[in-house]
């Protein structure tokens, strides 16, 4: 197989503009939901000076070994996600490493930072964060299982597991689309989207206020830093694949940060709505509302 | 010293019989150092302005001041607008409050909550308690001068201030901060012995190790 070494400088330029796009997003969705609170909210550059803060502190302690590799494992989920996939369709500069197999892949890198973060957390033998991730393993286990279910049934209805392949076969105008292909499963999948990006009702993990922060209690300076750099990668690298299976991909950059955009405010909107589910209570959820829906899309595909 | 804080003989589930000295398998009591700043000014200005800019302030009220923390959060004074963001625990803030009167039991846990923080770290004085002991000045078990135990950055007098009166004292901080003065952490190290001396005089059940990270 010939690998084309180019590629790889033009992913690690996916990978800046999508690391500076999303702290603007973030303290953008943070300015959004604060407005919503009827305050005026952080400035925009905020995250950016917070994460150089981090960086900037001078002292910082270990637990062992997995403390230090948590947020390092959490971090190559999140950039693993968005090299393995094409962020603009047709475009030889940023089709990234995507492959044939890629979908496969994704599926598994979503779930890689979840448990990275677990050993870690779990290290730092914090009350809280073992509460975090128990709290946090259930969830994202139970929010997973109807996104399992709707790439199933999506890699069925197209007969290939190539994210590029099933891009190309939605291009020609809006109503090729999977939304309007296979509905089943993006409603699936959009449901399964709530679990896993940590706003209510679905933020009984980090639960503030509660246990404060969960997982993250122990991290502090630079492992907190890259734990933030992952939290701006990590929902757009998501977006990014539920923009390339269901809505149609994106073939510029405008487009692109339109889509993903318009995504993550599905989020918001249900987050700034609704308060804060118990871990049963979203487990049940899930189990009840979601899964059969992509059982269904199976079924009907 | 309590009963758990003791060393003793442990049996395991397994049978296998272990030592178990909770103050010295649990915390870490290796003394704090002075950290220095960056090497280059250029780089040192520029931490110091993103910490000035980025002030995460420990969720921990100590007295009635902690009333005036909550008006900054809500639409009234929204202080996000200007950096100030609250963290619910030690390791990832920078600013402590010590709102209020503060009780030696209090003092205690602020302690080992300040040790627990990352450099550089700040303090602010909240109300005329904690500059002098204001109106609990002739009380048995409130400290009068919190300059005796912790090194503090900046006072807000009053009893008790406003909220307007905490965003100037942030302002203020901040100032302090961005001039390369808030070196706060350093100096509780390189004192380290005095500090040590005037919080064991208050505090009678001295049962932590002399450092908890």
């Amino acid at each position: 197989m010939q690998f084309d070494w180019m590629k790889i400088p033009y992913s690690l330029l996916t990978l800046f503009i999508v690391i500076n796009f999303g702290y603007l997003l973030n303290s953008f969705i943070a300015k959004i939901a604060a407005r919503v609170g009827r305050r005026r909210g952080i400035p925009i550059w905020q995250t950016y000076i917070d994460v150089v803060k981090n960086y900037g502190l001078r002292t910082s302690i270990t637990h062992g070994v997995m403390f230090y590799l948590g947020p390092v494992f959490r971090l190559s989920g999140g950039v693993g996600l968005l090299l393995f996939v094409p962020s603009i369709y047709g475009s030889y500069l940023f089709s990234n490493l995507s492959f044939a197999g890629d979908l496969i892949l994704a599926l598994y890198f979503v779930f890689f930072g979840t448990l990275g973060m677990a050993l870690g957390a779990a290290e730092s033998g914090h009350p809280y964060s073992a509460i975090g991730i128990t709290r946090g393993l259930s969830q994202v286990t139970a929010a997973e299982l109807p996104f399992a279910l709707a790439i199933f049934s999506v890699a069925l209805q197209y007969q290939t597991l190539s994210v590029t392949d099933i891009v190309a076969a939605q291009q020609g105008g809006i109503l090729h689309w999977t939304l309007f292909t296979n509905p089943l499963a993006v409603v699936a999948a959009m449901l399964s989207f709530l679990g896993s990006m940590m706003r209510p009702p679905f933020d009984v993990v980090l639960a503030p206020q509660e246990i404060p922060i969960g997982p993250p209690t122990e991290y502090h300076s630079s492992y907190l830093a890259l734990m933030q750099t992952n939290r701006a990668i990590f929902p757009i690298a998501k977006i990014v694949i539920y923009m390339n299976l269901f809505f149609g991909g994106a073939t510029n950059w405008p487009v692109f940060f339109l889509k993903v955009f318009l995504i993550y405010m599905w989020s918001v909107f249900v987050g700034v709505a609704f308060p804060r589910f118990r871990v049963d209570q979203s487990i049940r959820w899930f189990l009840i509302w979601a899964v059969p829906i992509g059982v269904l899309s199976i079924v009907l595909v | 010293m309590k009963d758990e804080l003791k060393k003793r003989l442990v049996k395991g589930p397994d049978g296998v019989e272990f030592e178990v000295d909770p103050l010295r398998d649990y915390y870490c009591d290796a003394r704090p150092q002075v950290e220095p700043p960056a090497v280059s000014k250029i780089v040192e200005d520029f931490f110091n302005w993103a910490r000035s800019e980025s002030l995460w302030i420990l969720g921990f009220a100590t007295g009635c001041g902690a009333i005036e923390m909550r008006p900054l959060m809500t639409p009234r004074f929204d202080a996000y607008r200007f950096g100030v963001q609250w963290r619910p625990t030690p390791r990832q803030s920078n600013l402590f409050i010590i709102s209020g009167y503060l009780s030696t039991k209090t003092l205690k846990r602020v302690i080992r909550s300040y040790e627990q923080m990352q450099s550089p770290k700040y303090v602010m004085g909240l109300g005329s308690c904690t500059i002098n002991g204001g109106m609990y000045w002739d009380s048995y078990n409130t400290i009068k001068r919190l300059d005796d135990y912790l090194p503090v950055d900046v006072y807000v007098a009053g009893c008790m201030p406003r909220p307007e009166s905490l965003l100037a004292g942030f302002e203020e901080l901040k100032r302090i901060i961005r001039e390369g003065k808030g070196e706060g952490a350093n100096k509780y190290a390189a004192q380290f012995d005095r500090y040590k001396a005037n919080q064991k005089q208050v505090i009678h059940d001295w049962d932590m190790p002399d450092y908890n990270w």
